[in-house]
């Protein structure tokens, strides 16, 4: 199974200059989009950590999409993820 | 995005001004004469910086910095060559435990440590909690007396969060440490961080139905002087203080002010019976009384207070300046300077008798530090 993980410019510098992040486990390995972060982690940690706080939460202003979906509404860490998924991370609209 | 800033061209001897904003920092360099400043910034473009420090311990010329973004997250950076490279973009060095269930929001305060231990440094954060890293910044902990204290369920975060703003260790005894954060007031450890007490006797919490809890207090900023380091002043969130004995006691010293509320204030680097302050009109209106831009100061303990005001506007000055936003350099006839909220900074070169508008138009200043390169 593998999961692309498309990162926004500014952590580009985090992940060797990658725009995406091709992540593959094994059946069961990347069910959610909670697993393919926690992958993540293991390839890229700083990105991880830009990401998600301590307690292990989503970020207030970082977005996150499974195909166009914002997983938001659609389980967030939980959401589910099918082989080839796209997972978009995107700052979110706010500062002054 | 701005260019990448070169960093600073210095000199020892040379005087320093570290500026934190809410959308990046900026740092200005000047000659001795301090009549003449070059700036060199933004760095960190689009964070905010609460946080900024030169440690010159161990002859260091290491300067830190805590961008925090809005986005993702807050990083603490160091340069060793005053602003020209910064390192630690890829750790994030400052967390919490994961069994803490805390998460950091904010790095209020960079403290390096005693002289007499250079590679110890202090960290003050929101949710309040000291730091610690025994191995000159590389890496940090928190202090678990203080992270698991049994009145942390009781803090309760003021209007800019739960921060811990101030840390000063006592230079003559590695066991004792000040720490004060707001909203909780001042504690005190005599055991190197293993217990802390609180030390408020005397200090009101205005916001409280109890003005004189045990603690709770909404505490904007301590100082006090190396070389007589047990007595401290306090800017309190309505109160002006001093204690002799490390804040076992509090004595009100609000003595010719035109109002007692303030988050600024520090101490002169020579004159330990010298402090600086700008005071507030209230908590409800959190600008210079009248409209007029001054800083107070005191050379006898707080005994007195006196208006300092030549160089600075005394009319439509609406302005605030924040709790760390005020410093003094170490030279000898000392320079003090600060930061607003409207984006000046101000300096003086003779220890606040006139000042100068260094620059205008930069973002909200929150945190503005000082230096005399060695």
């Amino acid at each position: 199974m593998s999961v692309t993980v498309v990162l926004p410019s500014q952590l580009r510098e985090l992940a060797g200059g990658r725009s995406a992040v091709l992540l593959e486990g094994g059946v069961g390995g990347m069910g959610t989009v909670g697993d393919a972060l926690a992958a993540l982690r293991v390839a890229h940690p700083a990105v991880y950590d830009r990401l998600l706080t301590e307690r292990r939460e989503l970020r207030p202003h970082v977005n996150v999409f499974v195909g166009r979906e914002d997983i938001r509404w659609s389980g967030g860490l939980g959401t589910p993820l099918a082989d080839g998924s796209e997972v978009v991370i995107l700052p979110s609209v706010s500062g002054g | 995005m701005p260019d990448t800033p070169a960093g600073l061209e210095a000199r020892s001897g040379d005087a320093v001004i570290m500026v934190g904003t809410t959308k990046g920092a900026f740092l200005f360099r000047s000659g001795a004469a301090r009549d003449e400043w070059e700036m060199d910034g933004p760095h960190f473009p689009g964070e905010e910086v609460y946080a900024i420090a030169l440690d010159q311990r161990a002859g260091r010329r290491r300067m830190w910095a805590a961008p925090g973004s809005a986005f993702y997250g807050t990083t603490l950076r160091s340069s060793d060559d005053l602003g020209a490279t910064w390192s630690g973009k890829e750790a994030r060095s400052v967390k919490f435990p994961e069994a803490s269930d805390l998460s950091l929001a904010r790095i209020w305060q960079i403290r390096p440590g005693r002289d007499s231990e250079p590679e110890r440094m202090f960290l003050g954060v929101e949710p309040t909690c000291l730091f610690e890293s025994t191995d000159g910044g590389d890496t940090w902990a928190p202090v678990d007396g203080f992270l698991k204290h049994e009145h942390r369920p009781k803090w309760t975060p003021g209007a800019g969060g739960l921060c811990m703003h101030t840390i000063l260790p006592d230079p003559s005894s590695e066991a004792r440490m000040v720490v004060a954060f707001s909203t909780g007031g001042v504690y005190r450890t005599d055991d190197g961080g293993a217990t802390w007490r609180p030390r408020n006797h005397g200090v009101r919490a205005e916001f409280l139905p109890d003005k004189h809890p045990e603690f709770g207090q909404c505490v904007h900023k301590v100082v006090h002087h190396p070389s007589r380091p047990e007595r401290l002043f306090l800017q309190n969130h309505w109160g002006l203080y001093r204690s002799d004995n490390w804040g076992d006691s509090w004595q009100d010293i609000a003595n010719g002010v035109p109002s007692d509320f303030g988050f600024a204030m520090a101490m002169h680097p020579h004159d330990a019976d010298s402090v600086y302050i700008v005071p507030l009109e209230g908590d409800f209106f959190r600008c210079t009384p009248e409209a007029k831009l001054r800083v107070y100061r005191t050379r006898d303990g707080g005994a007195s207070w006196e208006a300092l005001s030549r160089g600075l506007p005394q009319e439509n000055a609406y302005e605030t300046v924040l709790r760390d936003a005020l410093d003094t350099d170490g030279a000898e006839t000392a320079g003090v300077y600060f930061g607003t909220r409207s984006g000046k900074v101000y300096a003086s070169a003779d220890e606040g008798a006139s000042w100068t508008l260094v620059r205008d138009g930069l973002p909200p200043v929150v945190c503005v530090k000082a230096a005399t390169l060695a």
